[in-house]
């Protein structure tokens, strides 16, 4: 244990995800020893995440206003629309430059392990967007993993006697892993090669 | 296929051991207790990414270290591939094939086929279904891969699915409202039938290959004492491997025990509830069959498995743990003869001389003191 300020930053930084023990007190350190500018830097751009980035009211994902880039771009199609779990995944999707409809971040999987049911995703909110009946495409891009296919099966189900189409991304993605783990070329194949579920 | 080397660190008793094999057969000789199965182990942990022994890791890992290694070379074809795998209890192993980091030690299945005889596999004629069932998804493994990710889907499904139904039962039980939510049963179900079907056919296939090769291998080993029969014993009313039909029974068989499955909390019907009947003339072995009996049964489960894999067109390594003690002079000499051709043969003993003649080719003395071939 160190004294005052150095081991509340340990602690602090130890209950960051992926972060343990050692790892924080690396971190520590080096922020200690790092020059001031740099430190004041890294402190500001922490404050602003939480003062300027907010939900996007339309699609979750995160925005620096009332919407998100993507909601506001008016080139955008609004007759696709691609489910998907976290944020990171919109920024994956992107990438590929495949896609050029709009988002809806859940917030997650369904994960009954994890005490997360349809309940705590932004499920209801998908709804009542698809209610609106401009949407003639849903592309369900969760993880391809257990609980990634479980969500997809699940909305997949609740969406069908709308009448809307439901697409899945095609096999090739690496089962069992992340979205945001695969490559573009990939990712943008899976996207291409989307078949109905 | 053979093993080339084999290099451990802070492996088990080992702080640091390094072994040159041959290809044909082995003995390593040594007093009890001086680490003979711990190498044998290491290399039946690179076959399968799991010890015969134990379920976790954390007792690989010599005492007092974090983790432990595994490099091994392994020649096949004429050419060699360098394996390594560094064990982490309580996180997932690092894994290298070749020159190049691997993105999931899963990658390294298939690199080494590898049979391994031990005295716990006793435990497959008379220990509980999940031994048997361990026994054919590993085989189901080592002959196509792929069956890794399958049978990891279908665990964690059942894993969720348990998950939800536990929590709805807690919920129930204490009269709260919290997590009784049953709205993604069906999900679960859909999936747990997909995965099952999967699983279960898989499962089908292999015993319909493998079944003549144990009642050939326990003729072999008994000589006409009895006829072993191996058949699978499934949950749910299924004859063939169609993976369509299996799922359809799947799923009938899901809805009809969804009372007594939301009830009692916990996932009854699927793949991870059957069980392998093992008969030996009319009579089940386990609960009939005498010690000896049981013991040939067991070995020739794994010289059936090491017949079919051969049978696939890949030599596996045979590893026989300690077995020959076991066995009367008539087993012993035939087993000789059974195994004898191998193109690699590892065989472990306290006493040299339990070991026929015949299988006596390089020698390695097993001491404290490490490994050192003797002859
Ligand atoms: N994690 C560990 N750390 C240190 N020592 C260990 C560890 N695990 C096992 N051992 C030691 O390894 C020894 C057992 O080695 P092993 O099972 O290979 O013996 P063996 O030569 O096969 O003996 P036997 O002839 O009785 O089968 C034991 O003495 C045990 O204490
Ligand atoms: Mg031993
Ligand atoms: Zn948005």
């Amino acid at each position: 244990m160190y004294e005052g300020a150095i081991q509340d930053l340990i602690d602090e930084l130890g209950r960051l995800p992926g972060v343990g023990p050692k790892s924080a007190q690396r971190i520590a350190f080096h922020i200690l020893s790092a020059d001031p500018a740099d430190v004041t830097r890294l402190a500001t751009a922490l404050r602003k995440v939480k003062e300027l980035v907010r939900f996007c009211a339309i699609c979750h994902n995160v925005a620096e206003s009332e919407q998100c880039r993507i909601c506001r771009d008016p080139r955008r199609s609004d007759e696709v629309l691609c489910v998907v779990e976290e944020p990171k995944d919109v920024v994956a999707i992107e990438r590929t430059g495949e896609f050029r409809g709009r988002y809806h971040v859940l917030g997650g999987a369904i994960n009954p392990l994890e005490g997360v049911g349809p309940d705590n995703l932004r499920i209801r909110e998908l709804m009542i967007r698809l209610g609106e009946g401009t949407v003639k495409e849903l592309i369900l891009a969760t993880d391809p993993n257990t609980e990634g296919e479980a969500t997809a099966t699940y909305i997949a189900l609740m969406v069908k006697p709308m009448g809307i189409s439901v697409t899945r991304l095609a096999s090739g993605l690496p089962v069992g892993g992340d979205l945001e783990y695969a490559d573009e070329i990939t990712l943008g194949r899976a996207f291409e090669g989307r078949r109905a579920v | 296929m053979y093993v080339r080397r084999l290099e451990l660190v802070n492996f088990r008793s080992y702080e640091r051991v390094e072994v040159d094999f041959e290809p044909g057969g082995s003995v390593l000789v040594g007093a009890n207790g001086v680490g003979k199965t711990n190498l044998v182990e290491a290399l039946g942990y690179v076959a399968t990414l799991g010890s015969h022994r134990v379920a976790t890791d954390a007792p690989l890992v010599r005492a007092g270290a974090d983790s432990a290694v595994i490099r091994c070379a392994i020649v096949h074809d004429g050419r060699e591939l360098l394996v390594e795998l560094e064990i982490v209890p309580g996180r997932a192993n690092r894994a290298r094939i070749g020159r190049s980091p691997a993105r999931r030690a899963r990658d390294v299945l298939g690199a080494l086929r590898l049979v391994l005889f031990a005295p716990e596999d006793l435990e497959l004629v008379r220990g509980d279904p999940s031994e048997r069932r361990k026994y054919l998804d590993d085989l189901l493994v080592a002959r196509l891969p792929r069956y890794a990710g399958v049978r990891a889907d279908y665990e964690r499904v059942v894993k969720q699915r348990n998950a939800l139904l536990r929590t709805a039962y807690l919920a129930r039980k204490t009269g709260g409202t919290r997590g009784g939510d049953l709205s993604t049963l069906d999900v679960w179900d859909t999936h747990l039938a997909k995965h099952g079907a999967e699983l279960l056919a898989g499962r089908l296939e292999l015993v319909a290959a493998l079944a003549p090769h144990v009642t050939k291998a326990y003729d072999a080993v008994a000589a006409g004492k009895g006829a072993a029969a191996m058949t699978y014993k499934a949950s749910v009313p299924v004859e063939t491997p169609d993976r369509t039909a299996i799922e359809a029974a799947l799923a009938t068989a899901l809805a009809e025990a969804r009372s007594s499955e939301v009830e009692r909390g916990v996932t009854l019907v699927g793949p991870h509830r059957d069980d392998v009947k093992l008969m030996l003339g009319e009579l089940p072995a386990k609960g009939y069959a005498s010690h000896g009996e049981c013991w040939s049964y067991a070995l020739a489960l794994r010289l059936a498995a090491y017949d079919l894999l051969r049978a696939d067109g890949i030599e596996p390594v045979l590893v026989l743990d300690d077995v020959f003690a076991e066995l009367d002079a008539g087993r012993r000499a035939r087993l000789a003869d059974l195994v004898g051709q191998a193109s690699q043969l590892l065989v472990t003993c306290a006493v040299a001389e339990d070991v026929p003649e015949a299988l006596r080719g390089n020698r390695y003395a097993v001491s404290e003191g490490g490994v050192l071939r003797v002859q």
